[in-house]
């Protein structure tokens, strides 16, 4: 918000673990989280302890908008399923994550936003073509 | 002696073999196709396995892969290197032992690989198990294919490549393979056929991806001066570069742009030559977009410019650079981590013992191996007697 980091600030969850617990922790809750360096301000995805930009141990949870462009996109048929799409997504927040679009027509520059998906126990942060913003 | 140019015609290569390749059957493992690698290319160099003192291996298949290597043979190693960056492992054995023959630490290594994956899984295996949690494979990626997918739909939205252009390396390794009794596929194969193949991970078919065979390699590495006394000409050590930039294909910047783009540069630079000096050219083709990024990368076209480069038969038999002169892990051998292949046929090549497909006048050959997802990039450059 105003303190210079991209995204939103979030408390991050208490006693869950290492970084990866965090993060799940924060999925559950409906939070596509990511970190935020105190330091350099820069965004890092996956999580983990230290920023892998400037080396600062400062990173703190922030929230993501959701909201992001389709960098690469490639198509999956399996034979049981409909087809499907993997997608590497740039957020707007200004890091990139691998997820799925349940849309085989999804393209490279489309616009997408995050949707939670449950998988056994865990969350899975999924993505859709954005309607309301293009 | 803290110049890395001091490495170059230090060492050479002596020996190469591969064990018996394509599909072995039950009941034959991965540490006997080592093994009857390791065995052949240390016949191949006159040695035997008394003479060696450094061992260095990856496998997939089983842990402290030289320990394991060196009590089966019988050697007992004063050197012993198991750096694991994937297929491209075996060409970082090579430069890591060379500087240690240069510092004295050892003066006969063996770099030798095994896979039995398709007689025994029917799969690929190309690394070991992974226990820490993946940020890429819950979403249904299924790798290592789709992040070559994602850098092969990234490619062709930047430079305009196109699936024909894809195909062009197919059909171009498919043709080398024609010509080496060794290639595991050697059948016609068309453009079209390339194009109606199966749909794996779009824009990349079944005809876009490496075989799954069973297969081992070895090279036998020494002093120069040793080298002079052993049977076979000298391959001499020119130069080498290792470099990673990510592991996971989300996690680097530019999809389209490899650490290649870093190493072919500084081996060149070692061994005092440019892509234009390259007689014979071997690389790690385990989907048809790596031969592409590579060719960029390595600086034989420029960037966005590998289409019009493999088009109409540009790296097959006859074209303007023979590319994967053995057929590649396209169409000759594919056991999981190819790398140690382009050393061996980079060797034969320039020892001109390639049969039907050997390249005229070859003199200096590049051999460039891929690790993980477009994620480690090894290159090394070898040339005979007449360039050191």
């Amino acid at each position: 918000m105003t303190d210079g980091l991209p995204g939103s600030a979030v408390d991050a969850p208490e006693h869950v673990g290492g970084p990866h617990a965090a993060y799940q922790a924060l999925l559950a809750d409906g939070v596509l989280a990511f970190q935020g360096c105190g330091a350099c301000s820069g965004a890092v995805f996956p999580p983990r302890g230290r920023c892998p930009h400037c080396g600062a141990d400062a990173l703190s949870w922030r929230a993501s908008t959701g909201r992001g462009t389709v960098y690469s996109a490639t198509v999956l048929t399996p034979r049981d399923k409909p087809a499907y799409a993997v997608v590497l997504v740039d957020l707007d927040d200004g890091y990139r994550m691998m997820s799925r679009v349940d849309d085989a027509s999804v393209a490279i520059d489309d616009r997408v936003v995050v949707r939670f998906e449950a998988a056994g126990d865990q969350t899975l942060p999924l993505f859709e073509l954005d309607g309301g913003d293009r | 002696m803290n110049d890395e140019r001091a490495l170059r015609g230090r060492t050479a290569i002596v020996g190469v073999a591969e064990s018996d390749l394509g599909e072995v059957g039950p009941g034959v493992t991965a540490l006997d196709l080592t093994e009857q690698a390791a065995g052949r290319a240390l016949d191949d160099a006159g040695l035997t396995v008394a003479d060696v003192d450094a061992v260095f291996s990856h496998s997939a298949f089983y842990p402290m892969p030289t320990v394991v290597l060196a009590e089966r043979m019988g050697i007992r190693p004063r050197y012993s290197d198991s750096t694991a960056t994937g297929g491209s492992s075996f060409l970082a054995h090579v430069r890591h032992a060379t500087a240690a023959i240069e510092a004295g630490l050892c003066e006969v290594a063996l770099i030798a690989y095994g896979s039995n994956q398709r007689s025994a899984a029917g799969g690929l295996i190309s690394s070991g198990q992974n226990q820490i949690p993946s940020y890429e494979v819950p979403f249904g990626a299924r790798l290592p294919v789709s992040a070559y997918a994602l850098a092969a739909a990234r490619h062709m939205h930047d430079y305009g490549t196109t699936r024909v252009h894809l195909a062009e390396v197919a059909v171009a390794a498919r043709q080398w393979a024609q010509r080496n009794p060794a290639a595991f596929e050697r059948g016609d194969l068309s453009i079209d056929d390339v194009l109606n193949a199966r749909m794996v991970s779009s824009p990349l078919t079944v005809r876009d991806c490496c075989l799954v065979t069973d297969g081992g390699g070895a090279v036998v590495i020494t002093s120069a001066e040793r080298a002079r006394d052993l049977p076979k000409p000298p391959i001499y050590y020119l130069g080498g570069a290792e470099a990673h930039w990510h592991m996971n294909i989300s996690q680097t910047p530019d999809v389209t742009l490899t650490a290649a783009s870093e190493t072919g540069p500084r081996a060149f630079d070692l061994a005092g030559l440019a892509p234009a000096d390259v007689d014979v050219v071997e690389l790690y083709d385990a989907f048809t977009i790596n031969t592409l990024l590579f060719l960029e990368d390595l600086g034989f076209c420029g960037k966005g410019e590998s289409g019009d480069f493999v088009s109409g038969g540009g790296i097959a038999p006859g074209g303007h650079l023979p590319v994967n002169t053995n057929g590649g892990g396209l169409s000759y051998c594919h056991p999981g981590m190819y790398g140690i292949f382009t050393l061996i046929e980079s060797t034969r090549q320039l020892r001109g013992e390639a049969g039907d497909r050997q390249v005229e006048d070859a003199h200096v050959a590049l051999a460039h191996g891929n690790g993980g997802m477009l994620s480690s990039q090894v290159t090394v450059l070898l040339g005979d007697a007449s360039v050191v």
